[in-house]
This record gives structure tokens, C-alpha cells and sequence, in this order.
């Protein structure tokens, strides 16, 4: 069942998103056998680089570290007993919550003053806000890393500049984690901003004509138009942006390397030191497969949301 | 409930389109008056200034007595019904009504009580739970007047409520707007360009034309005393018939002399008023309702000549001639039972004394 519902999940289709059953057997039996053929393509490079790698990571987090003998459940029980371990789910939660909640604040507010900028000046500052989303991340990152080192970094000479201390970016803990959190923001925000834009762009003006004379100020048309009428492009953006952040793995593996004394460790960093760089391949793939659960099960109930909605609403 | 004054509207968008060039309109308390016109005369845009969706480039709009320029609609006290109704997709038809009195904080009882009131003259009680998505046409309709109505108003705004209805659905929710007016009495400005709604619907019809008011006057007095050739072609349907004429003097009266030689004679009583047209290139205008066959025809006045319609048109109740005649095109009601056939010549009826003589150079009606 577990790798079956991977499949579904993992690509990660954004709007259309996933029917529950009763309407994929509805969809199987309108869609004729052409449809089926024309897609085999899709289906068959799913499962090739997603149902099958998720089926063996699930297998390999079964064996022992040798791969010579099946021991259940056990790479998970040691992983529970490991501080380390419990400190990286700890911090792997910090992050994603707080990154995609950032972000999600974030895109919306760029989202809501493009929205309002005139017709023209609307792309040009479109363009730019989208920059930091097409750079590799990885490139950027490391343009970040530079920007936070504690001796040369424009960000302290600016701080400087205006008579703030000099901030340890990288070398203590709790600035760490937030560095690590800012160039995923910085990252992932305009691909809020971008959904978002075309959310707002949707909503048709009359609505907010119809509120605004039924008395509402532009507070009270936001709260109750924009977002209800937003809601399931911010929930299916929330929840792919959640996947995608907790698997984060360059921005951490770039700037911090997991440290300081690997607090700064999330799940994918964590799972590429034990199972790559310490050699221990089952217990790597029991740690990246440890969320799964989880994510599958917030993805279901959002993804449900987001269906009832778009059944009740035009 | 208040009255609404316009004093000297004008309305520019940017790029320099003046869509209203000056208005000047007084509504009374509690009558309904229906703005009609063809596309694009500023119908719509004279509506959302009252309703502040649109800035007013200069005048003044009062409301209930007080100046509303710089009122932002959420305080101007109106309730306006869109073409498209722009419900609330997301709201039940329950949250649809009651959400204006939500943001005015209105008690919970008392937002129940005007909503299931409200539901109750519209005949939607059994919508409430419902989202729009499940809604018709004609429901959608009642759920935005619900909701205006629940508000309770100083103004009820409509545009175009009815024009997204099958024509079945549009008569029967013209009844019944007509009725709710009856009953809740609300000062109404209902925006058309059906001139039949207009008619049927006003206290009075406001007639608009390129940005500008061309009349305003109850619907009979606008049927019948036109004062420019738009509003005489405009109102009434089938439309006014105009035809190209001259006035002649003949023994102390004047005839109407038309194409194809037929010579029309004008009453006595109006003698007097179009004697300074006499050698004059005119239009004469005449609806099709005052153009009848022969055999029903006793009143004075009338004026008889020949033509061959070129289509017959049974309506049932009527039928419909319509002749070719040079330089215009002429319709005529007759009765159902006279023999009327494409082609052949028959008799046809004037009725001189509801004639309209309009002057080509101002377009007014003389
Ligand atoms: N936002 C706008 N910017 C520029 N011109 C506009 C705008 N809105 C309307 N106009 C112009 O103003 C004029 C009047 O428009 P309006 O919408 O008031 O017409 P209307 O009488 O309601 O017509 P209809 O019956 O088609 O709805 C039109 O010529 C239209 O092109
Ligand atoms: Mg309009």
C-alpha cells in the first residue's frame, strides 16, 4: 500500500491534484484505452523514478547495515533511542514549519502588492521577484554562505555600519538555524508569490464590489473573500512546499554542513551523513523514510479539502 | 428609504472616454426608476457613481440628503443587485443574505429573523443551506435580491438583473421585482437596456443616449409624447416607423407627401403647430400599432393608402406587415382575420392623430 500511495504523492502534481478512489474508478472507466496508451509514457517513468526507488529505500531501511539480514523495524528503533537522531527530527520540524510558513506570509504580501501595482509595471517587478527561484539553489546558497562569513560578510559590514554587533551567521546554533531558514525563504518565496498571483487574479472583481457594499473595509474583503475564495491553491501550495522543504537537502549540505554539532541537521542532510558518508545505507534510508508517513497522511486529508471545495464551488 | 439627486454628473475614464457628460436627475422616496439605453450610453457607470464603485470626475450625488462624493460605498447605505449577481461562491445562500449584517454586526436573531423574511417573499427557503454552484439561473437571482433586501436599505441599485435569464424566466422574475418593490418600497434605480422592462417596471424611465439623459417622463408619457426622434424609436416595440416626407399646404390644411406618391392628410388640429414646415423635408413617424388594416378602423382622422407588404409575419394575436418603401422600411399591425399576403397590394389604415413629425436638423420632435 505504502509505495502505491508514494507514487500518487510524490510527483506531486500541483491544482488538479489526486481524486479519492471512487472518483479514479469513475475516471478509469470514462477515460478510454487510448487515454490509458497515451499515458503509459507518464506511468511507466513514475514508476521507473518514483514507485520503484520508494519501494527499495522501504526494503533497504529493513536490513541490517551489512544488508545481509532482514531485522524489521529495528533501524527505526535505534534511530528513536539516538539523541542526534531526535534533535534532527526536532529541528527538521522547526524548519519546514517555520520556512514554509515564511514563505507562505511572505509570497502572499508580494503576491497582494503585485496584484495592485498598474498592468505595466506588473512583469518587470514579476521578473525580478522571481530571480531567486530560478537560480540553483545550490549556486545561490553559496553566494549566502559567503554573504553570512563572520569576517568579511556585507551583512555584518552593513550591521556594522550602522553601529549593530557582528552576528556569528553560521558558527552558533540558533543563527545557524535561522540562516538556514532565511535562504530557503528567500528561495522558496516567489514561488508563493507566483501562485498566489495568479489565486488573486482569479478572483473575480465583482466580488469585492458585492463586499464592499455590503459594508466590508478592505481588511474584512481579504478576510472573508480573498482567502476563503484562495483557500485551496494555499492549501495544495502549503502542502507541496511542506514535502519539498522537509526534504531539503542542498541548502543545509551547502551553508552548514549540518553543523554546528550537527544542529542543523534535517532529514535529508542527516540521512546522506549516516548512510553515505558513515556507510550505514539501511539506517540513511530508514532516517529519509521516516516523514513519510506523516506527509502521506496530511497530504491525504489536505488533498480531500481541496476536492470537497472545488466539488461545492464553481 | 431616501431620494437621490445627480447634479451635474460627468464621468471621464482615463484615456479621456466621457462616459456621462453631465447629468442632472432627481429620484424621489420610494419610486423606481429604470435607466435605459443602448450599449456602451453610460448606464452602468452612472449606476456604479451612485453606488461608489466608480470616482465621480465632477458633480454631485446626494443621498437622503447628504452629499455621498467622497462616501465610500461600504457607507453610502445601498444594496446593489449585478448582472452576474456576484454571489459569495465560497458562503452558503444563509452566509450569502446575512453576511451585510454580519459586518454590521447585527445580532444573530435578528439577522436570522430579515433573512428567513427575506427568503420568505423570494420563495427560497428551502435554498438556504446551499452553495450558488447549486443553484439555477433564476435562484441565483432571488438569493442577490435576498441579499439586498435583507439590508434594508436607503437604495436598491440593480444592473442588468435579469439579462443572463431565458426569456420565460425574465417575465416571470419582472413580476416579480415589481412585487417585492410593492412591498418593500425601497427607492430603486434599475439599470436596462430592454426597453420593454423599462416600461413595464418604472415610475419612471430615464432614456439615456451617449452619456447624455435625451428624457425623463413616466412610461406612457414617454410612449406617447417622444421628445426626440431616439426616444420615439426607442420606445415601443415593434419599433416607431420613420419615413421620409415633406409637408405641403392643400386648401387651408397639409398633407404629408411620402414616397411612392402617397399623400397623407394631416389632422386639423395639428394643423397649426407644423404650419412652419410647410415645403419642408421631414420624417414622419408613426408606430406600427397606429398602422392597421381597414376593416377595423371608425375613428376620425385616419388616412387610407395602398401598399404590398413584402413579408407577413401571423404572430398569433396579430400579424405583422412590413413593407419596403423607398428610402425606409415599414411595419404594420393588422388584424389576424384580414387576408394579407406578400406581394399583393392591400389597403392600409393611418391613425393621423397619433402621428409624430420629427425635424431632421435637431432630431426633435416637433
Ligand atoms: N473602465 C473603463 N475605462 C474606459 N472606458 C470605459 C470603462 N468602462 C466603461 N467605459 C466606456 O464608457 C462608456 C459607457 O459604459 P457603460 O458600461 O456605462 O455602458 P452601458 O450603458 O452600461 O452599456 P451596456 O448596456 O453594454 O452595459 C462605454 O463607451 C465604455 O466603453
Ligand atoms: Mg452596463
Amino acid at each position: 500500500m505504502a509505495p502505491d500511495s508514494s507514487a500518487a504523492v510524490a510527483p506531486a502534481r500541483p491544482p488538479a491534484a489526486r481524486p479519492p478512489s471512487n472518483a479514479m474508478k469513475r475516471f478509469a472507466r470514462r477515460r478510454s484505452t487510448i487515454a490509458f496508451l497515451m499515458t503509459l509514457p507518464l506511468i511507466s517513468v513514475i514508476a521507473g523514478l518514483v514507485a520503484w526507488p520508494a519501494s527499495y529505500a522501504i526494503y533497504l531501511a529493513t536490513l541490517n547495515r551489512r544488508m545481509t539480514a532482514f531485522i524489521g523495524l529495528e533501524n527505526f528503533d535505534i534511530l528513536l533511542d539516538n539523541e542526534t537522531f531526535r534533535a534532527v527530527i526536532w529541528q527538521s520540524c522547526f524548519f519546514a514549519i517555520t520556512a514554509v510558513l515564511l514563505k507562505a506570509l511572505i509570497g502572499f504580501w508580494l503576491a497582494h502588492m503585485l496584484h495592485h501595482l498598474p498592468t505595466k509595471g506588473q512583469r518587470k517587478w514579476r521578473g525580478m521577484l522571481l530571480v531567486p527561484w530560478v537560480i540553483p539553489p545550490a549556486l545561490s546558497t553559496l553566494g549566502w554562505w559567503w554573504m553570512f562569513d563572520p569576517s568579511y560578510s556585507s551583512i555584518n559590514y552593513l550591521l556594522n555600519a550602522i553601529g549593530g554587533p557582528s552576528i556569528p551567521w553560521l558558527g552558533s546554533p540558533w543563527w545557524a538555524r535561522i540562516s538556514v531558514i532565511i535562504v530557503n525563504v528567500w528561495y522558496g518565496a516567489p514561488f508563493f508569490m507566483i501562485m498566489y498571483l495568479a489565486a488573486l487574479k482569479s478572483v473575480p472583481e465583482q466580488l469585492y464590489e458585492a463586499a464592499a457594499i455590503d459594508g466590508a473595509s478592505g481588511w474584512q474583503g481579504l478576510r472573508h473573500i480573498t482567502l476563503p475564495m484562495m483557500q485551496n491553491i494555499i492549501s495544495i501550495t502549503v502542502l507541496f512546499s511542506l514535502i519539498v522543504t522537509f526534504a531539503n537537502y542542498d541548502i543545509v549540505r551547502v551553508l552548514t554542513n549540518g553543523g554546528p554539532r550537527d544542529l542543523t541537521q534535517v532529514f535529508a542532510s542527516y540521512a546522506f551523513q549516516v548512510g553515505v558518508l558513515s556507510g550505514n545505507i539501511p539506517r540513511g534510508a530508514a532516517v529519509s523514510l521516516f516523514m513519510f508517513p506523516l506527509l502521506a497522511f496530511i497530504a491525504y486529508f489536505v488533498l480531500k479539502g481541496v476536492n470537497q471545495r472545488n466539488k461545492e464551488m464553481a | 428609504m431616501a431620494q437621490v439627486t445627480l447634479r451635474k454628473i460627468i464621468k471621464e475614464y482615463e484615456g479621456g472616454v466621457q462616459a456621462v457628460k453631465g447629468i442632472d436627475l432627481d429620484i424621489a422616496d420610494h419610486e423606481f426608476v429604470v435607466l435605459v439605453g443602448p450599449s456602451g450610453c453610460g448606464k452602468s457607470t452612472t449606476l456604479r457613481m451612485i453606488a461608489g464603485l466608480e470616482e465621480i470626475t465632477s458633480g454631485e450625488i446626494d443621498i437622503g440628503g447628504a452629499v455621498v462624493n467622497d462616501v465610500p460605498p461600504r457607507d453610502r447605505d445601498i444594496a446593489m443587485v449585478f448582472q452576474n449577481y456576484a454571489l459569495y461562491p465560497h458562503m452558503s445562500v444563509y452566509e450569502n443574505m446575512a453576511f451585510g449584517l454580519m459586518l454590521r454586526k447585527f445580532p444573530k436573531e435578528e439577522i436570522r429573523r430579515r433573512v428567513e423574511n427575506a427568503a420568505k417573499i423570494l420563495d427560497i427557503g428551502m435554498l438556504l443551506d446551499r452553495k450558488p454552484k447549486a443553484l439555477s439561473g433564476g435562484q441565483r437571482q432571488r438569493v442577490a435580491m435576498g441579499r439586498a433586501i435583507v439590508r434594508d436599505p436607503k437604495v436598491f441599485l440593480f444592473d442588468e438583473p435579469l439579462s443572463n435569464l431565458d426569456a420565460k424566466l425574465r417575465v416571470q422574475m419582472r413580476t416579480e421585482i415589481k412585487k417585492v418593490h410593492q412591498t418593500v418600497r425601497t427607492t430603486t434605480v434599475y439599470v436596462t437596456h430592454d426597453q420593454v422592462e423599462a416600461m413595464t417596471l418604472a415610475d419612471r424611465v430615464v432614456v439615456m443616449n451617449h452619456g447624455v439623459i435625451e428624457q425623463v417622463g413616466p412610461p406612457q408619457e414617454l410612449y406617447h409624447h417622444p421628445r426626440t426622434r431616439f426616444v420615439a424609436g426607442f420606445i415601443g416595440s415593434p419599433a416607431m416607423n420613420f419615413i421620409p416626407a415633406t409637408v405641403e399646404a392643400r386648401s387651408g390644411g397639409l398633407v404629408l407627401r411620402l414616397p411612392q406618391g402617397i399623400e397623407l392628410a394631416v389632422p386639423a388640429a395639428r394643423v397649426a403647430k407644423y404650419q412652419a414646415y410647410a415645403g419642408k423635408q421631414v420624417t414622419f413617424g408613426i408606430r406600427p400599432e397606429h398602422l392597421t388594416d381597414t376593416q377595423h378602423v371608425s375613428k376620425a382622422d385616419i388616412a387610407i393608402f395602398n401598399a404590398a407588404p413584402e413579408v407577413v409575419e401571423p404572430m398569433g394575436m396579430e400579424t405583422l406587415a412590413h413593407i419596403r418603401m423607398e428610402g425606409a422600411e415599414i411595419c404594420a399591425r393588422l388584424d389576424p382575420t384580414v387576408p394579407a399576403a406578400p406581394g399583393v397590394p392591400m389597403p392600409l389604415a393611418a391613425d393621423m392623430g397619433n402621428m409624430h413629425l420629427i425635424d431632421d436638423a435637431t432630431g426633435l420632435v416637433i
